[in-house]
């Protein structure tokens, strides 16, 4: 299997507290990965030290046999490869729908405003939201920005998607529509990481789940072994706590 | 002092009371514009992260130290006197014979630049932050994600801020009278050394003062709605499940 991203012994500190310490996993290509764990176990900052949002304090992240924390890469180029979908969604106030999914491919990726358009429809469709184009953020619900948030990041076309607890802000009702979306898009053998708290989507989705705890992999394997044969009494303890 | 004072004074200076009024406007209106400019692009070199170590961290250092120098000097300091300074001592102290006008645009250009650069630094503060991690996140370099998002939205928030400074100017260019640019109160102090009608002449300009400000207000509020375009949007063909 292709290793997409490799992370080798990355941590992360604020002061004095240790977020992350001495991660090591990869993902491969076409693979689908969820992170679980309680909150403050890591998770989000791991996958925004991923995408350089966070700078990791040690480490290394490996994208295409490079170090992207050694020597001048350029990080803007390579978080292109990188889409990533956001809590909070974070549509662009600006610009209406269409004009969010176009504005990357235009301003970064130099791609003609006939070409971003196309591309855009292209995923404002698999997503379900191609009648609201002309639709501006405010005017969508949560579920609805959610969706053309990852129509946003699809259409930069990245080697690996990155979720951030997609669905943590969403109202309960709206949940099942963005994992619908997101279920559709690991069928089509997408690379995707996703930090979620949703156990049932992860158990169903994942070829493999990583469970965090306290800032390092506590244990990782198949949704089978983790969710039915925990072998860390952590694990077993937050899946009791989660699962009821 | 009478109505009919007041319409035959009208009528007898109308054409410099328009002449003052025109040039009132010029000023502050090229004034607000440039300054608008000044301090957008001050907020924004502002706001550029800082590199951790280098030579570029040193010249950014010292480009802030200097912009933050220029916005205080020019907020701290009556423009009148700036005005003063700026004109009769480039004159006196370089020997530089400056264009009335010239120095009226550039005083109130900087001046308007001080304060604006603030109003956009408070603009750019109040943006959530998302804003800038999402255009982060599709590659958008600093400069690209000021430009294509955060800047238009900065813009949009600061408008009754920069319609203040506009209103502020219309009536502060009153005190360029002191460099004796010929705008609304100079040539209303001009008419009055003729007529000596003290009330009626500066009740005629302060309405021409408040016709301008009340306009402008009018005018920038039609802006900010049609920047916020319409409130509803049309949905393209028939809603389909997912």
């Amino acid at each position: 299997m292709e290793k997409i991203i490799e992370i080798l012994h990355l941590s992360k500190t604020f002061g004095t507290h240790e977020v992350l310490k001495d991660i090591n996993f990869s993902v491969d290509k076409g693979e689908v990965v969820c992170i679980i764990g309680s909150s403050g176990s890591g998770k989000s900052t791991l996958l925004r030290c991923i995408n350089l949002l966070e700078k990791p304090s040690g480490g290394k992240i490996i994208y295409k046999g490079k170090n992207m924390l050694e020597g001048n890469h350029d990080i803007y180029a390579y978080r292109t490869k990188l889409g990533m979908v956001f809590q909070q969604f974070n549509l662009f106030n600006n610009h209406n729908v269409l004009n969010n999914c176009t504005v990357g491919q235009i301003k970064v990726l130099k791609r003609s405003k006939e070409e971003a358009e196309k591309v855009a429809m292209k995923y404002l469709q698999v997503v379900g939201m191609e009648q609201y184009i002309n639709a501006k953020p405010k005017q969508l619900s949560g579920g609805q920005k959610q969706r053309v948030a990852i129509a946003r990041a699809l259409s930069m076309e990245p080697d690996v998607m990155l979720f951030d607890e997609p669905t943590s802000s969403l109202d309960p009702e709206l949940v099942e529509e963005v994992l619908k979306v997101m279920q559709k898009l690991a069928q089509t053998g997408l690379t995707m990481l996703i930090v979620t708290h949703e156990m049932e989507f992860a158990k169903e989705v994942s070829d493999r789940v990583v469970f965090m705890d306290k800032g390092v992999i506590e244990e990782e394997g198949t949704p089978e072994q983790i969710f039915n044969n925990p072998v860390k009494e952590r694990t077993r303890e937050f899946l009791r706590r989660t699962l009821k | 002092m009478s109505f009919e004072q007041i319409i035959r004074i009208t009528l007898k200076y109308w054409p410099m009371f328009l002449r003052g009024a025109g040039m009132t406007l010029l000023i502050s209106i090229t004034g607000t514009i440039i300054g608008f400019f000044i301090g957008l692009l001050v907020g924004v070199i502002r706001s550029v992260p800082i590199p951790e170590s280098g030579v570029k961290k040193l010249i950014l250092k010292c480009i802030n130290a200097f912009l933050n120098a220029y916005v205080e000097v020019f907020r701290g300091t009556p423009m009148i006197v700036q005005a003063t300074v700026i004109y009769y001592g480039s004159a006196q102290a370089l020997g530089l014979d400056m264009d009335k006008l010239t120095a009226a645009f550039l005083i109130v250009s900087i001046n308007t630049g001080a304060y604006m650069a603030e109003i956009v630094r408070g603009g750019i503060v109040s943006i959530d932050k998302g804003q800038f991690e999402a255009a982060h996140a599709v590659g958008m370099n600093h400069m690209q994600t000021m430009v294509n998002v955060i800047l238009p939205q900065v813009i949009r928030n600061i408008l009754p801020a920069t319609g203040n400074e506009f209103v502020i100017n219309i009536k502060d260019t009153s005190v360029l009278n002191v460099i004796s640019v010929t705008e609304l109160f100079f040539q209303t102090k001009s008419i009055v050394g003729n007529n000596y009608k003290y009330f009626e002449t500066f009740f005629i300009a302060s309405v021409i003062y408040f016709v301008m400000t009340f306009t402008v207000t009018r005018i920038l509020r039609y802006l900010e709605r049609k920047i916020d375009g319409p409130e509803n949007f049309t949905v393209i063909g028939n809603p389909v499940q997912i």
